[in-house]
């Protein structure tokens, strides 16, 4: 069928615990999303059998809206008046998504560039093993033997370089004899994407162990990171090995028109393309119950990384573990003891579907958002960096700024858009709330418009958009993105109350709103135009993107919250003493009418 | 009638289960279909590889890695022993010879002339599999495991940490509501399951390790002792491996929470009988919670009953609240309003009608109930 032909479309997103399903209709030259459905997802026992899940979430779909797309348990194709579809697309990160274990050379180099083809590729990645990354040699093995990934990819050296770490890395999985996650009596599948040199050494040493699979170093050379072809061996074994040992899995691939995708895979084709399309900086970030998976798009370059035990229900004691309880009361504008915070914290844990019901309790997941928020952002900065090892070449007009190589990518002040999704952004009682906890989470500064993904619909728009790019932005701009509005935070430090920006927003109307914004303050001005002109005049030693001082034009968006002006500058810190901390964010919350009173 | 779907805890006088008993890798069953088995036979049994450990013989000897095969004094597949010498030079003046001892026993696994290491292994350790309840073999899967089916009381808790094993029932508390105390654990504790009320503190858990008990049963606990008990903070609910000398199982949550009153009478008449205990928790899709399994009925119990839960709830049925603001009170189920119900903190929710002890009635999530199995 030619893309053209394309009208009627159902998409599924099979999640650990849901399965949901949309249904996308050409209307006129525009593709919209009309019905969705949702149903459990069926992998685990009794089901233990995908498909289950998918046929309810499509039959929910055909409740809803009167068409007819399922003859048993077959999608009706292509779409005839009120019945079929032309295509059926679906991702998947049911039973635990993809996990793999990654090895490289050179922890820094190698290892890390071996890190960033699997995270891109949507895995979890379960460990990261190098020839220098600390451990004694036999803790490496054993760690091997521990793990039980779904695959493995191995790295090592630059073409032509040599063989010797990447050759003693193979001797390791050799000796440490793993075993794939699904079905114990398969071979555990092995990406050599390392030194073509050693391409017959590795084959020698792995080959009667482990199914093997070759392919093109992904470093070739210090200078340069070649990931796609590993990647797109990745997905290969993905469906050809992964997903043949899930349950129902098969059957799902079979009803499919184009190839299953893992679900942060799709987000991250869909964040690419949206980054593409309109020019932008972009970073995404879905926090769920257990991971929290973060996108960007910085100069082009795309990254991605999954913070594993980061998340709002089943990791959410692990974020006060890693973030430290100190920094989730210190979101808190209340006084709660220790103990009742950690023992509130477990007790989500162990039941992960409560919800609060006070607004206490919500003011306490949201100071837990922010930090799940801050850290996964933290681990996405530290692997979103250029390339490390690179020789740089400097002449002497370099010499006061000397940088070194393995810089991150991410920088606040270039961000253009952030993209929230996952319950605790999507579902908020009040949007403010959302925006917010991006605002303190990020620390963005100069200009950045928001979003949330309100029904996590990225997935199914990043499978669409291999058959349809069209289809698949068209239903982004309009059914996907709630716009929330935009921030506004000039970079700089003052006393409290001084005055720091001056700013005019003009409407497509040619309405104006001016004002200005006092240090230590935020100013919160409701605004629903898509797109307006603002123009801002930060004072002396505040920079909103044009260097200090310098006056900024530019078009922003309105949005279901408006303009948010962050006046509590960049750097930002929360002040130090608890009274006055709880005073600030009292006022800061009220400003935004972020709870009830 | 109204009502909505609510997992709850299992909580079972006598029911009929099965358990899968599996191995991590491929190894013998060594029990056949049908056979009666007690908690503590072996059912399965495989090896599993020894340890590796790496020797860069190159490296120490200072030649080039194509050159070892000159020095080593034992191929691929020889055994070793413990300081046995594997390679050594051969240098004109025997001052300057150096050898490498084996620091294990085992074999040579490989040898590499790339690298210049070679691999040595210890000797395969066995790993044995018990059937951990007292049943009935009902299902061989050759080459991994069994299942066993048997009929007992069976109750699962909340969260507990500590593996799989297996004692007396001893009560160490009157009631579901009491505080466990050290002084509770005495010698007559030793070797059981001991079962308290609302709480055991970090005292009474290290002076139930000192004294031997195999498990502690409670209803609450708080997290701080938790974290003290193992030495760091349980980040996410997957749990089992954890030694700290006893397996511990909290029926209802963090906090003092008295234990729920149908749960401490139903372990109270198995008291002085043999139980199976596991405190290994996953919480995460495909859930397992801890459990205590009592094989056989209890008194005044002639009838085993399949799975009762019948995985909702109507009005009547008692419950327990299971978030602030009402955390851990129980009630019954006055109406369930089947629309959207805007709650304190805004959301928009399905909810329900709880009537409490006293008459009041009060609106809660239906998300934040757990129902009372009866």
């Amino acid at each position: 069928m030619s893309k053209k032909d394309l009208e009627i479309i159902i998409a599924t997103d099979c999640g650990s615990t849901t399965t949901k399903a949309i249904l996308i209709e050409k209307k006129g030259d525009t593709y919209r999303q009309t019905f969705r459905g949702e149903a459990p997802t069926t992998v685990e026992a009794p089901f233990e059998d995908v498909t289950k899940g998918v046929l309810n979430a499509i039959t929910e779909v055909e409740e809803l809206s009167g068409r007819k797309i399922l003859d048993g348990e077959k999608i009706i194709t292509p779409n005839n008046g009120n019945v079929g579809a032309d295509i059926y697309v679906s991702t998947s990160s049911a039973g635990g998504g993809l996990q793999m274990m990654v090895a490289g050379a050179v922890k820094a180099m190698t290892g890390e560039s071996a890190q960033r083809c699997a995270l891109g590729a949507g895995a979890i990645v379960m460990d990261v093993l190098a020839s220098n990354d600390g451990r004694a040699d036999h803790e490496k093995i054993e760690r091997i033997r521990q793990l039980r990934p779904d695959m493995m990819l191995l790295s090592g050296g630059t073409d032509g370089g040599t063989v010797t770490h990447v050759v003693e890395l193979a001797q390791f999985l050799k000796a440490a004899d793993p075993k794939p996650r699904l079905g114990a009596s398969y071979k555990l599948p092995v990406i050599y994407a390392g030194n073509n040199k050693a391409h017959a050494q590795i084959k020698a040493i792995l080959d009667d162990r482990t199914a093997l699979i070759i392919t093109e170093n992904l470093r070739p050379s210090l200078e340069r990171e070649n990931l796609m072809p590993a990647r797109h061996k990745i997905h290969d074994i993905f469906l050809e090995h992964v997903m043949q040992q899930a349950p129902g899995y098969p059957r799902l691939m079979k009803m499919v028109g184009a190839p299953i995708m893992p679900t942060p895979a799709a987000v991250g084709t869909m964040t690419e393309k949206f980054a593409k399309a309109n020019n932008f900086n972009v970073l995404a970030v879905d926090i769920g119950g257990a991971t929290t998976d973060v996108f960007s798009v910085f100069s082009e370059v795309f990254n991605r990384t999954v913070s594993a035990n980061l998340g709002m229900s089943y990791s959410i004691s692990n974020v006060m573990a890693e973030a430290g309880l100190a920094n989730i009361l210190r979101w808190l504008p209340f006084d709660i003891e220790e103990q009742d915070l950690r023992n509130r914290l477990k007790n989500k844990m162990i039941r992960p579907t409560t919800i609060p019901q006070t607004v206490e309790d919500l003011q306490i997941e949201h100071a837990v958002s922010r930090e799940a928020l801050r850290l996964a952002f933290e681990q996405h900065k530290a692997l979103a960096v250029g390339l490390k090892g690179v020789q740089q070449e400097r002449s002497i007009s370099d010499a006061f700024d000397q940088t070194s190589s393995g810089q991150s990518l991410i920088n606040v002040m270039k961000l253009d858009y952030v993209i929230g999704s996952g319950g605790i952004l999507a579902h908020s009682p009040r949007r403010t709330q959302s925006m917010m906890q991006m605002i303190d989470a990020y620390q963005p500064e100069g200009i950045t418009r928001m979003a949330v993904d309100s029904i996590f619909m990225m997935p199914h728009l990043g499978v669409l958009a291999q058959i349809s790019e069209k289809a698949a932005l068209d239903v982004f701009y309009h059914d996907c993105l709630v716009r929330l509005g935009t921030c506004l935070a000039p970079k700089g430090l003052a006393k409290e109350g001084q005055l720091i920006m001056e700013w005019e927003v003009t409407a497509p109307d040619g309405k104006k709103q001016a004002g200005q914004l006092r240090f230590g303050d935020i100013v919160h001005v409701p605004f629903d135009a898509p797109k307006a002109r603002l123009t801002a005049k930060p004072l002396k030693g505040f920079d909103m993107g044009a260097g200090p001082g310098n006056k900024v034009e530019a078009e922003i968006e309105g949005g279901v919250v408006g303009l948010v002006l962050d006046g509590r500058g960049r750097p930002f810190n929360l002040a130090k003493d608890a009274g006055k901390r709880r005073d600030d964010l009292n006022k800061w919350y009220k400003a935004m009418g972020m709870y009830p009173v | 009638m109204a009502h909505a779907y609510t997992p709850g805890l299992k909580v079972m006088p006598c029911t009929m289960f099965r358990k899968k008993r599996l191995l991590p890798i491929p190894g013998k069953v060594l029990v056949e279909d049908g056979k009666q088995v007690d908690a503590t036979d072996i059912v399965a049994q495989t090896e599993l590889p020894g340890k590796v450990f790496p020797i860069n013989v190159a490296n120490r000897m200072s030649v080039e890695a194509g050159e070892i095969k000159d020095l080593l004094l034992k191929k691929e597949g020889d055994p070793v022993k413990k300081g046995e010498i594997i390679a050594e030079n051969k240098p004109f003046i025997k001052w300057f010879k150096t050898s490498i001892e084996s620091p294990i026993d085992g074999t040579v696994d490989s040898i590499s002339h790339v690298t210049g290491q070679i691999m040595l292994r210890e000797p395969p350790k066995v790993l044995p599999l018990q059937a951990y309840v007292k049943g009935k073999v009902v299902e061989v899967v050759p080459n991994f495991g069994v299942t066993i089916e048997s009929e007992g009381t069976f109750i699962q808790g909340i969260f507990g940490i500590g593996g799989e094993t297996n004692g007396e029932i001893h009560m160490a508390a009157q009631s579901p509501d009491e505080e466990l105390m050290p002084e509770a654990i005495t010698e007559a504790c030793r070797g059981k399951i001991v079962i308290g009320g609302k709480h055991a503190g970090l005292s009474t858990i290290k002076r139930a390790v000192e004294m031997g008990v195999k498990a502690i049963v409670v209803g609450g606990i708080h997290d701080r002792d938790l974290r003290q008990l193992l030495g760091y903070d349980i980040g996410v609910a997957v749990t089992g491996t954890e030694q700290i000398g006893l397996s511990l199982i909290v029926t209802e949550g963090f906090g003092m929470i008295p234990m729920a009153e149908y749960t401490f009478k139903l372990m109270a008449s198995r008291n002085g009988e043999r139980a199976s205990v596991s405190g290994a928790t996953q919480i995460r899709a495909g859930v397992m919670r801890p459990e205590i399994i009592v094989p056989g009925f209890p008194k005044n119990v002639t009838e085993c009953k399949k799975d009762q839960g019948r995985g909702w709830i109507e009005p009547g049925d008692p419950i327990r609240i299971i978030r602030e603001p009402h955390f851990g009170v129980i009630g019954t189920v006055k109406s369930l309003p089947p629309e959207l119900t805007v709650i304190g903190s805004e959301s928009h929710a399905r909810v329900l009608e709880v009537t409490l002890v006293g008459g009041e009635v009060i609106v809660v999530p239906r998300a934040n109930i757990e129902v009372l199995e009866k």
